[in-house]
């Protein structure tokens, strides 16, 4: 069993010792297929025995609405929305990460800090204030980013959902419409993931390849986690 | 806090802090009208004042949804946007910008909750350093006397109930602020909080507050209202 860790001082009254279960987190680019990548990934760990939730970063009961409501009215300043992001974060850590964990499942989370972070600093906010403020959370047994660069995005999106105004950063007048706008926020988003990747020791995957080859390449990054527990 | 060198505002911001019942709100209110009648232009900015934050405050508070983390996360957020919009705009026009509690305020009772100390003043960073930080001393004893509406009066969180698990309102109260007292006599000498003591005459403390106050208008802007 993992002996599980928080990046800094953590969370007052959980003891982070004491949780069992395996947290994985699944991070990338909007549109690049993680939602795809850990429905194959739950599916797999079932199979083969473990109980898993998975959690995106779906609203938290506390912070949801009113996040929702900023989010259309854009009326909280940055540091204000980051903080608000980090409220509801929170309420999801403790509600829904932390005790899954402590029941000895597998959480596989669609997003964690990182992608918080890489957003409130795309927007300005200083990256040593940010690593600082997420260090209650969990360190997380494993981080897969699944990597595409901007052109592999911008193909996706077309295919798919077309482009809308949060991922394509158009709070922050970047261009002149959402495709211009896109290109040069994903791509800032992209350069400081890179940086994150480095620092936080991200498993990076490649996702130009066929579904199912880069479903592979997961597992066996995500297989030594259970050398020892259940058979995987 | 930020560093002063960051800070070339014109304004001036006064803050006062204390548990409830320290009769901090009256001397900040004496303090404006003085401050009015002397000419300066004057900004009352009040804790959570932010409409969108406030909902969610108050439907955790009322449902008690709230963790320590989660309470000291969304009173941030609460005082950023407060920040953002009725602290920092007031003092680049050059207002005397007065805060009925600061970040002192969370530093003191997120602590109290076992928040860890340093991570909760990085999470403060973006604060300007007020000109002077009035603290207002009072032991729990007399602050209880002095609450309006006595015990019925305290809430779940302020009596601290969510940490200290004892079930007497009042009893808690004692406990917990007891608590939040100590984190605030700490950082009289960490921060440079002037410090009143809460048991003198109302007049005696607004003396004190006045002088203080006085020392460091020197250059700030006067604005009549009418001109």
């Amino acid at each position: 069993m993992s002996r599980f860790a928080f990046y800094g001082p953590g969370l007052p009254t959980i003891e982070a010792g004491e949780l069992k279960g395996k947290l994985i987190v699944v991070e990338g680019a909007d549109g690049v297929g993680r939602s795809t990548h850990i429905a194959l990934l739950k599916e797999w760990f079932e199979r083969t025995g473990h109980a898993v939730l998975d959690t995106g970063m779906t609203r938290s009961a506390l912070a949801g609405k009113g996040l929702e409501a900023a989010t259309e009215g854009n009326t909280l300043g940055p540091i204000a929305t980051s903080l608000f992001y980090a409220t509801d974060f929170a309420d999801r850590l403790e509600n829904a990460i932390i005790p899954a964990l402590r029941a000895g499942f597998v959480v596989l989370t669609d997003r964690y800090i990182y992608s918080l972070m890489a957003r409130a600093i795309v927007r300005g906010a200083d990256p040593r204030w940010m690593k600082g403020l997420y260090e209650f959370a969990l360190k997380p047994d494993i981080v897969i980013y699944l990597q595409a660069d901007v052109e592999q995005l911008v193909r996706r999106v077309v295919q798919t959902t077309g482009f809308n105004y949060w991922e394509s950063g158009m709070d922050l007048n970047l261009g002149d419409d959402m495709y211009d706008s896109f290109l040069e926020y994903q791509g800032r988003l992209l350069r400081i993931f890179d940086a994150m990747s480095r620092e936080y020791g991200f498993h990076v995957v490649g996702t130009t390849a066929h579904i199912e080859d880069v479903a592979e390449e997961i597992r066996n990054h995500v297989e030594p986690l259970f050398a020892a527990g259940v058979s995987a | 806090m930020r560093s002063d060198d960051e800070q070339t505002f014109p304004g001036r911001l006064f803050v006062v802090e204390g548990i409830d019942g320290s009769g901090k709100s009256t001397q900040l209110s004496l303090l404006q009208k003085w401050l009015a009648s002397e000419g300066y232009g004057t900004y009352f900015s009040e804790w959570n004042s932010s409409p969108l934050v406030r909902d969610v405050t108050r439907r955790g508070k009322k449902k008690r949804l709230f963790t320590p983390m989660t309470f000291s996360l969304i009173h941030a957020t609460d005082f950023a946007d407060r920040s953002e919009r009725h602290i920092i705009p007031p003092l680049k026009a050059g207002a005397i910008v007065l805060a009925d509690r600061y970040a002192y305020t969370a530093f003191a009772r997120d602590v109290a909750r076992g928040v860890n100390a340093r991570w909760v003043r990085n999470l403060y960073q973006f604060a300007v350093t007020p000109t002077i930080g009035f603290y207002f001393r009072i032991s729990v004893d007399e602050a209880v006397k002095r609450i309006v509406g006595g015990r019925d009066a305290i809430s779940y969180y302020e009596a601290g109930m969510d940490r200290t698990h004892i079930d007497d309102t009042a009893e808690s109260f004692r406990v917990f602020q007891g608590a939040v007292i100590d984190e605030y006599d700490r950082m009289v000498e960490e921060f440079g909080l002037v410090v009143i003591d809460a048991s003198q005459s109302i007049e005696d403390q607004q003396a004190q507050m006045r002088v203080a106050v006085t020392r460091s208008l020197l250059g700030a802007r006067k604005m009549d209202a009418r001109a």
